[in-house]
């Protein structure tokens, strides 16, 4: 037993070789940080052009490459590794095992990871230019009228599949096998109930966008004809396999960071989780609904109406348990004792916006208005509440909650609160205007835009460039409690924190749980 | 970069002048926009409603059950009855949503027993519309982008229709339910007219209908809402609606100017002439893709090309059928005999290439035969 | 020694079997995804598309009471630059009847080429009802260069069409597929 207390190899065969979870959660988490600076690079550069009217910066064609590489980027690299780095680091814990179930497997799905992002990236010094067909790659733009580097996106695209496969599995594995005794289903920390249900979601939808890049390739290289109407095909196809994948794939973002909140709201109400079982299952519903709910992307396609009224009333009912999640949370912080640290404010954040983009989603579930809403900025909008506010603000808050965990040092309180003022006006100056924009009548992925939309794009490009900035920030605090923040030792470094994680010394050593802990009490409970 | 800075005061003064923000879906004009219209209110303001309920109830927990007021914490988490009436009572609100966005969807798709036709085709990137007439004699034209490239790389003022005017817009009567039959000719594109509150995707191989009834004349500017490649930006759609006599006389104007340009296919034009209005035709068909200059973008340069300074049939076979696989599209399809003529003309004058040739519409009407 | 957890089953076991279950979601992807959405298509008329074989006709009254205005639509695909026009622009039929005409197609090219003809019927939900008998979209049409070719269509609007659908129209894009009809014959 003894001789498993030791530490990290040393140089950077530590990280090519290490199967800790911690060690890779941690790659997870700043490769993730280093994708999102890059996205984020690739809005800035959309968000200059689009300052005022007129073309200023890029051309029409470049502007498209930006469009499209920014939200691959942003959904593959920035979002759901970064989640992925939050498992690794946390479930162990939180279950009260020593690492994750297959740590090999662990460190394979991670290190694929950067060269498919290389790839990716290094499309843009390709003849012909970068992807340029927006995040959903509709055929046929990205089939017959694709640039050349749309064989390089497809493979980027398999490996990270993969990637994210091999990464959810560990997940289940870990968790429907490497429970500590006593660590019953309806014990787990809604963090891990959360994770359990998106990796169930990822296994079950990634191969279908496999499938979907799959049939591209064929079709550009291969002579068949999945996509394409004069071979018998249909691009409508397309798109029904697409949102099979991208409307799970919407969840598969936006769960953990339910999950993430759920832990944070009862640490800083000092109060139980409000509805523990309801979470559950409301989590459930949501997971097997947005399997159903697909076509609602596709109002204008010109489907059957019977299919139309189909998928209008069961995109509606994701309302049911999206609210009861938010009753929930508010319940929690209702007669609690609350206090309101740099973790909190992003959960409360989060909660406010996220909870706006709910309401604009349940707008665009109605198809008929959905005629006027669809492929706006109104669209823009609403997935940048839900993505932005709901799964960035999220991350944002774990990532302040258990960094004094991780590395034993308190980040500066006072920077994080500016932070979070800073990142929460940001974002509503950016994006809320373009309600309005999308409203009046602006198409989205547009480079240049009638004049009567100039002054609120001039306001969301202001607003993008203050969120943008104050991302420096985070990581500069960040670095600095890394570097040389405030010791901290105490065990539960939040006094209303639960949960195994919390009763590891601080910082957390290298090997966690070697020992099994003793489960007793009912998540969330004191 | 001189294009940056030169551009910013002249941009600045354009958005002061156009300072109209619309912050809400426009009512449009046609019964169904007023339906949408009155949709969308609708279910705002419920989500305004109870978003002011659920935040009220948290900004209270939030300033009165703060710990620094000394708030001890309660410890319930959990009450079977509230938490079925927060499922059950938005079921409710729910249905009450679904029952006026039915009726409207129903009424969306009613396409029957229209009284005129119109076959939309999306093109990369210019809409073609053509009316379908009984007899065959069909009128059809394209709608171009006619917004200066001096506009958009800001050297000149900006108009106040900038990025949503076209050379011909769709014209349709008044008071008439006219049924949109919308296909695609290369990628997915989408029609929509904000204000006739019609929006439909254009995909190739397959035909999709909407509808409208205009009741009053006006013009309706919209844009094509798909990415449909580089300029999807610039493919606006203006519809102008106009009594039903109007559109008669339009018609007929129409199919009386078809039979003049086919005369006018026949005579040979000055040199004038040709350059004047391939200057013209260059600057809708052709500018975006090879520049104001010639110089070339996503198209190859025209300046000191090969292809336009070499040999006139291969020159007019590129123009007249395009380049497969490339944006270079087959502009016999778009262009009458006079206009080819025209801007093979102008092409092998301009930008310097000075070849003195001289290309008539008859020389166009051979190639084609041949 | 072994660490001590609350499940008795390996972890190995869980992790082959969600491989499992990922090979299958990709093979659901092209051996139920695709087909299933072709017969909904059929079945349903999603893109207004009309079954690829011939018709069998079977014999049923005409019902003499109503007319249906059949509408049709050429249209050429990018780069397609064949004539391509039907020979009838509208037909009123009654449902149960067969009807018959031509869409005439020139090739203005010197060289041979082969076409498709995709057809799409709106509105949609009566693509169900719309059987055609002979049709020259079943397959592929070669015409040499300068050449002009007749291609026939034969058609059953079904008297079980809906009371309130009152025209249909039926279009066809003409697509270019010499090039990869020439890859085949280049593979073989």
């Amino acid at each position: 037993m003894g001789d498993h207390h030791h530490g990290p190899a040393a140089g950077v065969t530590r990280w090519l070789f290490t199967t800790n979870h911690k060690d890779i959660g941690t790659m997870y988490l700043w490769f993730s940080f280093a994708m999102f600076l890059l996205g984020g690079f690739f809005a800035m550069v959309i968000r200059a052009e689009l300052f005022q009217p007129g073309m200023q910066l890029v051309e029409p064609a470049f502007f498209n490459q930006m469009t499209t590489l920014h939200g691959l980027v942003m959904v593959f690299g920035a979002i759901m590794p970064s989640f992925v780095g939050l498992a690794n680091w946390l479930i162990p814990m939180m279950i009260g095992a020593p690492d994750m179930a297959l740590p090999r497997m662990n460190n394979w799905s991670f290190w694929i990871l950067p060269p498919a992002f290389l790839m990716l990236a290094s499309t843009l010094f390709m003849e012909g230019g970068a992807p340029a067909f927006g995040w959903t790659f509709y055929a046929p733009l990205s089939t017959t009228y694709a640039p050349p580097s749309v064989t390089f996106f497809i493979f980027a695209i398999h490996i990270l599949g993969v990637s994210s496969i091999m990464g959810s599995i560990n997940i289940i594995a870990t968790v429907m096998n490497m429970r500590a005794p006593g660590m019953t289903y309806m014990k787990m920390p809604m963090f891990v109930w959360t994770w359990l249900i998106t990796a169930f979601l990822l296994v079950a939808v990634m191969p279908v966008l496999a499938g979907a890049v799959t049939m591209m390739l064929m079709d550009i290289h291969f002579g068949t004809s999945f996509f394409s109407a004069a071979g018998g095909g249909d691009p409508v196809l397309f798109q029904h396999i697409f949102w099979f994948f991208g409307h799970p794939e919407v969840y598969i973002i936006i769960l953990p960071a339910f999950g993430v909140v759920s832990q944070i709201i009862p640490a800083f109400s000092r109060k139980p989780l409000f509805g523990y079982a309801s979470m559950v299952y409301a989590t459930a519903s949501i997971a097997f609904l947005s399997f159903v709910v697909w076509a609602h992307h596709m109002y204008t396609v010109g489907m059957p109406v019977a299919g139309e009224l189909f998928f209008m009333y069961a995109t509606m009912l994701i309302a049911v348990p999206t609210g009861v999640k938010v009753f929930n949370w508010i319940s929690t912080m209702w007669r609690g004792s609350l206090s309101f640290e740099t973790p909190m404010l992003f959960s409360i954040g989060f909660l406010v916006l996220f909870t706006l983009g709910g309401f604009t989603g349940l707008m665009l579930s109605i198809a008929p208005a959905d005629f006027q809403y669809h492929d706006t900025y109104f669209v823009v909008a609403h997935f940048h509440y839900v993505m932005v506010a709901g799964a960035v603000f999220s991350m944002t808050a774990a990532v302040y909650y258990w960094l004094p965990k991780w590395c034993g040092r308190m980040y500066s309180e006072s920077m994080g609160k500016i932070h979070f003022w800073i990142s929460f006006i940001g974002f509503n100056i950016t994006f809320f205007p373009q309600h309005f924009v999308g409203l009046a009548g602006m198409p989205r992925r547009i480079p240049d835009y009638a004049l009567q939309f100039a002054d609120f794009n001039m306001m969301s490009s202001i607003g993008a460039f203050i969120y943008g900035a104050s991302q420096l920030l985070f990581l500069y605090n960040v670095i600095a409690t890394i570097v040389s923040g405030e010791r901290v030792s105490d065990e539960k470094v939040w006094d209303g924190a639960e949960g195994l994680e919390w009763t590891v010394p601080t910082p957390a050593p290298y090997h966690t749980f070697e020992e099994p802990p003793l489960v007793s009490k009912p998540a969330g409970t004191f | 970069m001189g294009r940056i800075f030169s551009g910013v005061p002249l941009a600045l003064f354009a958005s002061l002048a156009a300072a109209q923000n619309q912050v809400n879906m426009s009512p449009g004009v046609t019964e169904i926009g007023a339906d949408i219209f009155e949709l969308h209110m609708l279910i705002m303001w419920i989500c305004v409603v109870i978003g002011v309920a659920v935040f009220a109830v948290m900004f209270y927990s939030i300033y009165a059950h703060r710990k620094s007021r000394g708030h001890e914490a309660s410890q319930f988490h959990e009450s079977t009855k509230v938490e079925i009436a927060w499922t059950v009572v938005p079921f409710l609100i729910l249905i009450a949503m679904a029952v006026p966005a039915t009726s409207t969807l129903l009424e969306v798709y009613d396409n029957d027993e229209a009284e005129l036709d119109v076959l939309i085709t999306g093109h990369q990137w210019k809409w073609k519309y053509e009316y379908l007439d009984e007899t065959g004699d069909n009128i059809a034209f394209f709608s171009n982008l006619t917004t200066p490239q001096e506009e958009i790389y800001n050297t000149a003022a900006k108009g106040d229709h900038y990025l949503l005017e076209v050379d011909e817009p769709l014209v349709i009567p008044t008071n008439t339910k006219v049924r949109f039959l919308i296909t695609a000719n290369d990628v997915i594109h989408s029609w929509w007219v904000p204000e006739l509150a019609v929006k439909r995707d254009a995909i190739p191989g397959f035909i999709n209908e909407a509808w409208t009834r205009v009741p009053q004349e006006g013009i309706y500017r919209g844009q094509c809402t798909e990415l449909c490649g580089a300029y999807h930006g610039f493919m606006p759609v203006v519809v102008h609606a106009v009594s039903p006599e109007e559109f008669q006389a339009w018609q007929a104007a129409k199919r009386g100017a078809a039979q003049a340009e086919s005369q006018l296919a026949m005579q040979t034009l000055s040199s004038d002439e040709l350059m004047t209005q391939g200057k013209a035709v260059y600057e809708t068909a052709c500018v975006a893709c090879h520049g104001a200059q010639g110089e070339g973008g996503i198209g190859n340069a025209i300046a000191g090309s090969a292809v336009v300074m070499g040999d006139l049939s291969q020159h007019m076979a590129i123009v007249a059928k395009g380049v497969a696989g490339t944006a270079m599209q087959a502009f016999d399809a778009q262009l009458s005999q006079v206009e080819l003529a025209a801007v093979l003309t102008y092409q092998r004058n301009a930008f310097g290439n000075n070849t003195g040739d001289i290309v008539q519409p008859g020389d166009v009407a051979g190639m084609n035969n041949g | 020694m072994a660490y001590v957890r609350l499940s008795k089953v390996p972890a190995i076991d869980t992790a082959l079997k969600l491989s499992g279950v990922a090979v299958v979601m990709f093979a659901f992807v092209f051996v139920v995804m695709v087909p299933l959405y072709n017969v909904l298509c059929d079945v349903l008329g999603i893109n207004g598309k009309t079954a690829g074989t011939a018709y069998t006709a079977v014999p049923v009254m005409i019902d003499e009471s109503r007319e249906v205005t059949v509408q049709f639509v050429a249209i050429n695909n990018n780069e397609m630059p064949w004539g391509f026009a039907p020979d009838a622009r509208v037909m009123r039929v009654h449902p149960g009847a067969a009807n018959g005409t031509i869409f005439r197609a020139t090739n203005p090219t010197n060289a041979p080429m082969v076409a498709q003809a995709i057809p799409s019927i709106s509105p949609s939900r009566a693509a169900a009802y719309f059987h055609k008998t002979e049709c020259f979209c079943f397959e592929q049409q070669g015409l040499a260069g300068l050449a002009t070719a007749d291609m026939p269509l034969q058609f059953i609007v079904d008297q079980d069409l809906p009371r309130d659908i009152h025209t249909i129209t039926l279009s066809y894009t003409l697509f270019d597929v010499t090039a990869s009809v020439t890859d085949q014959v280049v593979a073989r």
